[in-house]
């Protein structure tokens, strides 16, 4: 097999959910996440942050901390590089406080001493004195004139003139003419939508264990998404060679996108660095909520025309999202995303990243997606029941397909959205029939996912099993997918295949384990690895046989002449070969590193039956269908877990979770008491459909899983309470509050 | 500050140690006894990562003080498997891919643990509502709920076989 091939079909191994490698480790309690490493020396740090939104620091007072016993360092701001600029000084800043304190939770100094309680002591003796500062944290008034300004020059190139200075980066995109379009259509539906910051809400804490010398030699370790990212910027923001750092990743506790940053990290490392000690710090619950990253909130409009038979003739949005005290809020993606499942003549949107006092934003499972969905999916779903439309037919008939201009510009190769709508169409969820004050919704959803830096090394042993090195983070079973794939090229058996995740130290530069990326990207580069490994197996195999090397297939694990040879010697095993690699050439590794750009974008349909109690205003999911294209799903089970868990998630964004801030700029809600995700009793059991429509660019026909399912969620939610109420939802969560509010308004 | 001596039990071993008043049973099985199979996912009792038994009673050891297992009996994730031989629960946890990140793993196979000691036959909704304190960002609890019926579905017929 040359090493482009692509096999689509005749899977052995691909295809099947064996156990996953790290299943025993993680059972019994051995596997080791972030807040699991302890090194001798070990100091423990405390971050001080600020109780206002928005201030100015006057002065920090150390003196009483510096003298509690056990104390041994405190860090502010002056133990950072001064010469940042761009991305970079933006992260410093958001690390630890400058001269502003810019949101309620912001780092404004660090200790390290001797136990956690000592730390924690200190930290709060910590006299910090503020002028405190006009705030906003509402994304409309943020943009409003007379709104208190976050920081004046952020604005970059791309903003218009005359719009506020917390306004930070302009987006727009289409094609065709929007209002030519709207004249054609039957019918128009123009609407506004909000929804509110949610978090990632990952169970493991931050945390990490850092160990810098005066000699700028560190190590690190970490809970991350990415360790080669952490690298990168922990030794930006010390002053480090980046390759003197040396960052290892923990098991990682959830993510979802935010773990792609750095907060603390950058801070123990000037903690140990100023000790010469080790020193480890984990944040709280209450620290992860006030300052790691949340989602974007959002305030949408959105125009959709449409003909009675169902065709869309043009639309148009509008997305305004706030991501806190920094630019870098998805607008783009959002608006890029927002009307992709849909073939359109004419359409048009246009986004705006908003500065607010909130902490930054970072990245959520299909950063941005998720909310544009919520405002199209609902104006189509109320355009669907005026004109007494099958929401699936319409969604049908506009479908983005081979051959589509997609919104957001180029033509779309092979997809499967129509394939997911189809399966939705015929899954028996879709025709069953609804109890009294149950609603059904349907929604689509869309996700680019992504490529990026990848490098993979393949070590064979001298009993010809396998050692595959990823840098990837394993989220959710990503090395199960690594040993499979590299099984099914190999030709042998998944558990002689052991996969490990580097540390930064082992491999080249891998891209974060965000986008989707990781079974597309480092699945590729170990696929490719592993038919390098073989070619040179092949070849060792010629030598013996004294053959040319082209002459030699791989089949079923072993080496066997081909063409004018065939017949001519016995197969040669995998082991045999290995075995007297050290005399034949020496080891024998495969390798693949390069930046793979045949991602293939993905689409979902998902269906929800939603049951509203009109006295209490409280919604039950009592039945939720998702069917998604995963182009290949390499390890089905861990597939249908992603999808399971996207909608999950997607039902606590739309019912319940939100950031709850006061007129004092502060987060009122930062436990999990109060910000309340989905517990078990709150939801059904999540059936699922994958539909394979391979993608080209990838030897397996992978696309990614992890983020288009919790992009049609919120929409399928919203159509589905709309219908069980009576009335249309605009606004997130659709708590009972909220639900009581529109059953008023209908009645 | 004098620390406390502790004499307690943890997953059928004697053990002592020295805590300070205001530490949890959880940092001191984590940090003093290097039993970090527990896990702080919140430190207010709200997400069950760091349920252990405390007598055979399921708790979140982060609202527990250390000084308080003093005579006690603590059992933790660590102890549940048989020598080599996982327990069904573990088992069944990796066949049926009921876990992602694997944060909130032990404290729920400890909760299982005893909700199926209790109750060897437990509804899909008492499952739910046994579980109701352990949060999950991952799975959305379908693998889970599934690992656990088939687990208490096993446990039967092997007691019936035994009767």
């Amino acid at each position: 097999m040359s090493l482009d091939d692509v096999k689509t079909t005749g899977f052995k191994y691909v295809g099947t959910s064996p156990d996953r490698p790290d299943g025993l480790d993680k059972v019994t309690g051995r596997a080791k996440f972030g807040a699991d490493a302890y090194a001798p020396g070990m100091l423990h740090g405390a971050i001080a942050r600020s109780p206002h939104a928005h201030a100015r620091i006057i002065s920090i007072d150390t003196s009483k901390a510096e003298a509690l016993e056990g104390v041994k360092a405190i860090v502010t701001r002056a133990d950072f590089r001064d010469d940042l600029r761009g991305d970079h000084w933006n992260v410093l800043e958001n690390v630890m406080a400058g001269d502003t304190a810019l949101y309620d939770g912001h780092a404004v100094a660090a200790v390290a001493a001797t136990s956690v309680l000592v730390a924690r002591d200190a930290a709060k003796l910590i006299e910090v004195t503020y002028e405190t500062l006009p705030h906003v944290t509402d994304v409309d008034e943020a943009m409003a004139d007379g709104a208190p300004v976050i920081r004046a020059g952020t604005a970059d190139k791309s903003v218009p003139e005359g719009l506020h200075p917390n306004v930070v980066r302009y987006h727009e995109s289409g094609h065709g003419d929007v209002e030519a379009g709207f004249a054609e259509a039957d019918l128009i539906i123009e609407d506004h939508f909000r929804t509110e910051a949610t978090h990632q809400g990952y169970i493991e804490p931050h945390a990490c264990l850092a160990t810098l010398g005066g000699d700028g030699k560190g190590d690190l370790w970490c809970c991350t998404q990415g360790h080669w990212n952490v690298q990168k910027i922990c030794s930006s923001l010390l002053g480090l060679e980046t390759s003197q750092l040396r960052v290892t990743a923990s098991e990682i506790g959830g993510g979802f996108g935010g773990k792609t940053v750095v907060f603390i990290e950058p801070v123990a490392l000037a903690l140990s660095r100023k000790t010469n000690r080790p020193v480890k710090i984990v944040m709280s619950r209450s620290e992860v909520f006030r300052a790691s990253g949340p989602t974007a909130s959002t305030s949408m409009d959105v125009r959709i025309g449409m003909k009675k038979d169902g065709t869309i003739t043009a639309a148009k949005g509008v997305f305004r999202l706030q991501g806190g005290a920094f630019p870098g809020a998805p607008m783009e993606f959002t608006a890029m995303c927002a009307f992709a499942p849909y073939n359109l003549k004419h359409v048009k949107q246009i986004g705006y990243d908003v500065m607010s006092n909130r902490p930054k934003q970072a990245a959520y499972r299909a950063p941005g997606s998720p909310m544009g969905a919520f405002a199209v999916e609902s104006v189509i779903d109320e355009l669907c029941n005026k004109l007494g439309l099958d929401p699936i037919e319409v969604r049908l008939k506009n479908a983005s397909r081979e051959g589509t201009r997609a919104s957001f510009g180029p033509t779309f190769q092979r997809v499967g959205l129509v394939e997911t709508l189809e399966a939705a169409k015929a899954h028996p969820h879709y025709s069953a029939p609804l109890k009294p004050g149950q609603g059904r919704g349907i929604s689509c959803g869309f996700w680019f996912n992504f490529g990026g830096e990848t490098s993979v090394s393949l070590a064979l042993s001298m009993d010809g099993t396998v050692q595959i090195v990823v840098g990837t983070p394993d989220i959710g079973g990503s090395r199960a997918s690594m040993a499979l794939m590299a099984a099914e090229e190999l030709g042998i058996p998944y558990e002689n295949i052991r996969c490990t995740i580097a540390d930064t130290a082992s491999l080249g530069y891998n891209e974060v384990s965000h986008g989707s990326r990781v079974t597309y990207a480092s699945g590729l580069a170990t696929i490719k690895a592993a038919r390098d490994a073989v070619k040179k197996l092949c070849g060792r195999a010629a030598a013996k046989w004294g053959i040319d090397p082209e002459a030699v297939d791989w089949v079923d694990g072993c080496a066997v002449p081909s063409g004018p040879n065939a017949g001519d010697f016995d197969p040669m095993p995998i082991a045999q070969i290995c075995k007297s690699m050290g005399r034949t050439g020496g080891p024998i590794v495969g390798h693949f590193e390069a930046s793979p750009e045949g991602a293939g974008v993905s689409f979902a349909t998902h269906i929800v039956d939603a049951e509203v109690d009109p006295e209490t205003g409280k919604t039950s999911v009592v039945r939720y269908t998702v069917v998604q294209d995963a182009g290949k799903a390499i390890h089905p089970a861990y597939v249908e877990g992603q999808y399971q868990g996207g909608a999950a998630q997607g039902i606590g964004w739309a019912l319940n979770e939100e950031y709850v801030y006061g007129k004092d700029g502060r987060l009122q809600n930062d436990v999990f008491l109060d910000y309340r995700i989905p517990v078990a009793s709150d939801l059904p059991m999540i059936d699922t459909v994958i539909v394979e429509v391979p993608n080209p660019g990838h030897p397996h026909g992978v696309r990614g899983v992890g983020e288009t399912s919790i992009c049609p969620p919120l929409a399928a939610i919203a159509n589905a309470v709309s219908a069980a109420a009576g009335v249309r939802l605009h606004e997130l969560p659709m708590n009972p509050p909220r639900i009581l509010a529109a059953l008023a308004r209908r009645d | 500050m004098s620390k406390i001596h502790v004499t307690t039990s943890v997953n059928g071993d004697a053990v002592e140690f020295l805590c300070d008043p205001r530490e949890t049973l959880l940092d001191v099985l984590r940090d003093r006894l290097g039993l970090t199979g527990a896990k702080e996912g919140c430190g207010t009792g709200d997400c069950g990562a760091c349920t252990i038994t405390l007598d055979g009673r399921v708790v979140c050891s982060c609202l527990v003080l250390g000084a308080e297992a003093e005579g006690r009996e603590v059992g933790t994730i660590e102890g549940i498997a048989n020598g080599e031989e996982l327990h069904p629960l573990q088992r069944k946890f990796i066949e049926h891919a009921a876990l992602q990140c694997g944060i909130c793993t032990p404290g729920i196979l400890v909760a299982t643990k005893a909700l199926l000691e209790k109750n060897p036959d437990p509804t899909e909704t008492e499952v739910r509502y046994w579980l109701a304190g352990n949060l999950c960002r991952c799975t959305g609890y379908d693998k889970i709920i599934r690992a656990v019926m088939d687990t208490a579905a096993e446990l039967r017929s092997e007691s019936k076989e035994l009767s």
